[in-house]
């Protein structure tokens, strides 16, 4: 088998992205990049009664930031804004269930630090 | 005389212990030299046996280990300056880097000589150590960042060369290889141009020193900058070129002890280069070790270190050229060094080093310090092999399989 970072449910998300797109009319929306890899993530996010209805996300990476971006989606659901705020690193780490070593990792936390960014300028 | 100039990679690797490595159990093929090179045994060896037996502070006691030292460091300094025919020891300075010694330049030259409205010349294919610093500068003094053009093959435009020195320039700097392309560059036509028209020359030479013969009386620049690690010797040593009349009348870009005449209350005098520009204690073990990676280089001889890496190149392309997905950025084979730059279609770099990790090989992915060029070629993040004298023909052809590889893993998901 080749490097243990490509497992299968990493590759079913890159192969088979969840939630891949855009929304209209979104109540949270934005891009940001990665300089050092060039990577891009959206995120668009819908709230109702305070806590996500809706997130989908575009972009262009690698598999780890596209798996990242696919699972992220489906682990914001239904979260109020302060558990959002909440999130860091480690949830994502534990999000993506392999041993990323300290280079991939920075793959992995971008749909976070888009996420982030957004919350910060709200 | 050598009769035979070509030299055998087999022997070389013995030469080097870390490449008896494995790794996730395949034997280690390393390919990322333009990154920084290995080090071979006697390099180590120097290094340790001088901790071990003649290390103490230089330049400063009479005593016995203080001159042992002493001798050892400027020893080292001559074998650097024999190994590119630098015209005058006193110019060589040593640096920690490539970076530090065009930093040095930009500091102690290009404040005193860069002025409001003056023009420096840099190329769209320079890494960002021979970008950024000059963009400061030039930020700082209100001086005007002009780009030579890099055409469509990865060679520079010596016409938009040519154009840009039509008007008045103070600097024109550029690379002597580029780190991505693999493109060398006619370094004495550029430099022989710049001095015509009237400007000073900055040579990043980093990717250059390490792989071919090089002779600064041919070549004649003003400045000349180089690493020891990317050429078999330590991290943490490198060094500048400089004409002595130019750092004669330089500051200095760091000042304190080991480089002063006299200080009095108010101030201080120099001393002569070329410790004027070596403030503090250097980096004297390896200094030394560099001295051994000069020897060992030497020994190797340098035109057949070239001639290996420009034949696995060659070699590379050959065989990339038979995967289709592959798209080879940069010159052809025989305008390049031992660089060679791609893309694989629907693999991600970051992707294609990790799998290609699992397989042993080492190689670099992402824009390599150079985002101004991979901005101009409108490129995504590339991966890059880079050769050396211990890397071999098989050790492409791991590359190459496990390139198929990748894709098929990863094309087949989407």
């Amino acid at each position: 088998m080749t490097s243990n970072l490509y497992r299968e449910h990493i590759l079913d998300h890159y192969g088979n992205p969840r939630n891949e797109g855009v929304l209209e009319d979104p109540d949270i929306s934005h891009e940001r990049d990665n300089p050092v890899c060039g990577d891009v993530v959206r995120l668009d996010i819908k709230l109702e009664d305070g806590r996500v209805s809706e997130a989908r996300f575009n972009g262009e990476g690698c598999v780890i930031s596209m798996a990242a971006a696919s699972m992220f989606t489906e682990k914001i659901q239904g979260k109020t804004l302060a558990e959002l705020e909440a999130m860091d690193d480690a949830d994502i780490f534990e999000m993506m269930g392999v041993d990323l070593g300290p280079s991939r990792a920075n793959c992995a936390v971008l749909p976070l630090r888009v996420l982030q960014e957004a919350l910060a300028q709200r | 005389m050598d009769t035979d100039p070509r030299l055998d990679p087999m022997a070389c690797r013995g030469d080097f212990p870390i490449l008896q490595r494995k790794i996730h159990g395949k034997p280690l093929a390393y390919l990322d030299n333009a990154a920084s090179t290995q080090k071979p045994e006697v390099v180590i060896d120097a290094l340790c046996d001088f901790y071990r037996h003649r290390y103490a502070n230089i330049h400063r006691g009479v005593h016995t280990l203080s001159e042992e030292a002493t001798v050892a460091y400027e020893a080292a300094r001559d074998k650097v300056v024999a190994f590119i025919h630098a015209p005058d020891r006193r110019g060589l300075i040593f640096t920690r880097n490539t970076t530090e010694a065009i930093n040095l330049v930009a500091f102690s030259w290009g404040r005193t000589h860069i002025r409001d409205g003056d023009r420096i010349i840099v190329t769209e294919m320079e890494h960002h150590s021979n970008l950024v610093p000059w963009q400061r500068l030039a930020r700082d003094t209100g001086a005007e960042l002009a780009y030579v053009a890099v055409t469509d093959d990865g060679r520079l435009d010596m016409a938009s060369l040519d154009r840009l020195l039509d008007r008045p320039a103070k600097l024109v700097a550029f690379t002597h290889i580029s780190n991505v392309l693999g493109t060398v560059n006619p370094a004495e036509e550029i430099i022989d141009r710049a001095h015509r028209a009237g400007a000073h020359v900055m040579v990043d030479a980093a990717q250059s020193v390490p792989h071919l013969p090089i002779d600064l009386t041919v070549l004649d620049p003003d400045f000349f900058a180089f690493s020891g690690h990317k050429m078999c010797g330590p991290t943490g040593i490198g060094a500048l070129y400089a004409r002595p009349e130019l750092l004669a009348e330089m500051l200095p870009m760091f000042t304190g002890g080991g480089m002063i005449q006299r200080v009095e209350r108010e101030k201080a005098t120099w001393t002569d280069l070329p410790t004027k520009f070596e403030a503090g204690t250097p980096a004297i073990a390896e200094a030394v070790g560099l001295g051994a990676a000069v020897d060992y280089l030497s020994a190797q001889g340098m035109e057949a270190i070239w001639a290996h890496e420009q034949a696995l190149a060659a070699y590379c392309m050959e065989r990339l050229r038979e995967v289709p997905q592959v798209r080879v950025i940069g010159p052809p084979a025989d305008l390049r060094s031992g660089v060679v730059a791609f893309t694989v279609e629907s693999v991600h770099p970051h992707d294609l080093a990790q799998i290609l990790d699992s397989e042993g090989v080492a190689i670099r992915a992402g824009y390599h310090c150079a985002h101004p060029l991979h901005q101009c070629f409108d490129l995504p993040p590339t991966a890059r092999a880079s050769f050396y004298l211990y890397n071999t023909e098989d050790e492409v052809d791991r590359l190459v399989a496990g390139i198929r590889k990748a894709y098929d893993l990863l094309a087949a998901t989407r």
